[in-house]
C-alpha cells in the first residue's frame, strides 16, 4: 500500500511544499544539501513535527489531515525510524534495544541473525562500533514490523568502507521488505544506488523526480549536489 | 540531650522527599519535553520559594492552611482535623518550599539527555508515560537521586516556613532547626552546639554524595 503525502510548512527563510507517493517495496530518496528541509519532511511523516497544512495517508488511513484537524501521534503510525546516530537506547543492551519494539520474542533472534550481530547481543551501544550500532538501529526499526521505514542520513556518520557495506546490506534488505521506505541523504551516490526514485530538494521544494531503475548511464556523477544544477521547477526524468 | 527534634527533622525530610519526587519527576518531565499554554508561569511559580523569604512563604501557607483557608477548610472537611500546627501541615509546607530544589537537578538531567531518545521511544510505540518509565527514568537516575538528596538536605535545615505553619510543638512540629533556635534563646549552648554539628555533618555528607553523582553523570555523558 502506498504512502501519500502533501506537506506544507513555513519556516522563516523558506517554505516546504512537497507532494509525493511511495509505493510498497519502493525506496524514495530525498537528496539535497543541509538545510534544504529533508529532515523536516521525514519528521513530519513520523509525526514528530506538525505540517502547517497538508495530508499524509497510508493504507487508506489518514495520519495527518489539516482540514479535519487530524494528527496521529508517532506511536500510532507504526513506523520504523533510523536516525543519523545515537538512535539506540544507551541503558539497554543490543538485544534489549531490539526487543524494545518487538511484538514477538522470536523476532529479536531473527533480526540479530539477519544483521549478523548475535555476538553483540549483551553489549551496550557505547561498547560497539558505529557500523554495528547502525546495524542494530536498523534491526530495532524493523522489530515492530513497521508499515513504513524512515531513514534519516543513516550512514553519514560512518567511515566510507562501512558505509558502502551497509548500503549493500540495505539494498539486499530492501528487496525483501514490502513496505514504503523513505531515505534522507545529502549523498547523491547513495541515493542513486539505493533508491527507485530520487527527489532532489532545494529550499523545501522537490525540483525533479529521477527514476533510477533505467538508463543508469545518465545518472549524474559525483557525490554531492554542488555539481548538479537544479532548476526551481519540478521535472520528471529518468537517469 | 533530647534527640526528638533531630529524629522529627529526619522523618519529615524522608517523607517529604519521597512524596516530592513523585510530584517533581512528572512535573519536570512536562516542563522540559512538552509545550503548553502558561508554561512560563508554572516555571516561575515553582521557582518562587528560591527568592521569596521563608517567613513570607510561611505566612501565605499559614493563611491557605488555616481554618478559613481553602486547603485548611478542605482538610478539616475530609479528616475532621486541622492542618496548621500538625505534622501533615509542616509536611505540605516543606514540600512546597523544597519543590524547586527537587525540580532543578531533574531539569538539568532531562535537558542533558538527547531529546531524540524520547522521540525514538514514541516512534517505537511508547506513550509519553511509558516512554518516561522505559527510557527517560533509567537514563536520568542520577538526576533523580541528586534531586532527592537536595530536597532532603533543604528540608532538614528548614526553619522559617515550618515555624510559621507548625509552630513549635515538641514531638509534632518542633524540628531540629527550631530546637536550636530555642536552645540559643535559653542560653543552652551545649545542646545548640550538638544539634548544629549534627546538621552540619549531615549536610556535608549530602554534598559529598551530590558532587560524586554529578561527577559520575558528567563522566557518563
Amino acid at each position: 500500500m502506498p504512502l501519500n503525502a502533501h506537506l506544507v510548512k513555513r519556516f522563516p527563510h523558506f517554505t516546504i511544499d512537497v507532494g509525493f507517493t511511495c509505493e510498497a517495496g519502493q525506496l524514495l530518496a530525498f537528496v539535497g544539501p543541509s538545510g534544504a528541509g529533508k529532515t523536516s519532511i521525514i519528521r513530519m511523516l513520523a509525526g514528530l513535527e506538525r505540517p502547517d497544512t497538508g495530508l499524509i495517508s497510508h493504507e487508506q488511513r489518514d495520519w495527518f489531515d489539516s482540514e479535519q484537524g487530524l494528527n496521529l501521534p508517532p506511536q500510532q503510525r507504526q513506523l520504523g525510524y533510523v536516525f543519523q546516530d545515537h538512535t539506540l537506547f544507551p541503558h539497554l543492551s543490543v538485544e534489549k534495544n531490539i526487543a524494545f519494539a518487538a511484538k514477538e520474542p522470536g523476532r529479536v533472534e531473527e533480526l540479530l541473525n539477519l544483521f549478523n550481530i548475535s555476538e553483540l547481543r549483551h553489549r551496550k551501544p557505547n561498547r560497539i562500533s558505529g557500523g554495528e550500532r547502525q546495524r542494530a538501529a536498523l534491526a530495532q526499526a524493523l522489530a515492530s514490523d513497521p508499515k513504513v521505514l524512515l531513514l534519516d542520513e543513516p550512514f553519514s556518520a560512518l567511515d566510507i568502507l562501512t558505509r558502502k557495506q551497509l548500503r549493500k546490506e540495505l539494498k539486499g534488505l530492501k528487496a525483501s521488505l514490502k513496505i514504503p521506505i523513505l531515505l534522507v541523504t545529502h549523498d547523491l551516490d547513495e541515493a542513486m544506488y539505493l533508491a527507485d526514485h530520487v527527489l532532489p530538494i532545494d529550499r523545501g521544494i522537490i525540483t525533479r523526480d529521477w527514476l533510477t531503475r533505467t538508463s543508469p548511464d545518465s545518472c549524474p556523477k559525483g557525490n554531492n549536489l554542488s555539481s548538479i544544477s537544479i532548476p526551481r521547477t519540478t521535472q520528471t526524468g529518468q537517469l | 540531650m533530647d534527640l526528638t527534634p533531630l529524629i522529627l527533622s529526619a522523618k519529615l525530610a524522608l517523607i517529604s522527599t519521597a512524596l516530592l519526587l513523585v510530584v517533581a519527576a512528572p512535573l519536570t518531565y512536562c516542563l522540559v519535553y512538552f509545550r503548553f499554554p502558561g508554561k512560563f508561569l508554572v516555571e516561575a511559580l515553582i521557582g518562587l520559594p528560591l527568592v521569596v523569604p521563608p517567613t513570607v512563604m510561611g505566612f501565605y501557607l499559614l493563611v491557605l492552611m488555616g481554618p478559613s483557608g481553602m486547603l485548611g477548610k478542605g482538610w478539616q472537611v475530609l479528616t475532621g482535623q486541622p492542618l496548621v500546627f500538625t505534622f501533615v501541615g509542616i509536611l505540605l509546607a516543606a514540600m512546597v518550599h523544597s519543590l524547586p530544589y527537587a525540580v532543578q537537578p531533574l531539569k538539568t538531567a532531562y535537558e542533558r539527555l538527547d531529546s531524540r531518545l524520547l522521540e525514538m521511544a514514541q516512534v517505537l510505540g511508547c506513550t509519553p508515560v511509558t516512554a518516561y518509565f522505559r527510557v527517560i527514568l533509567p537514563n536520568t537516575i542520577s538526576g533523580l537521586i541528586a534531586a532527592g538528596i537536595l530536597a532532603f538536605a533543604h528540608t532538614m535545615g528548614e526553619f522559617g516556613v515550618i515555624l510559621m505553619v507548625g509552630g513549635s510543638i515538641p514531638g509534632k512540629t518542633k524540628v531540629a532547626s527550631i530546637a536550636i533556635y530555642e536552645y540559643v534563646e535559653a542560653l543552652r549552648y551545649q545542646e545548640a552546639w550538638i544539634l548544629s554539628l549534627a546538621l552540619v555533618a549531615i549536610s556535608y555528607v549530602i554534598l559529598l554524595v551530590v558532587n560524586g553523582l554529578n561527577r559520575r553523570s558528567a563522566h557518563a555523558a
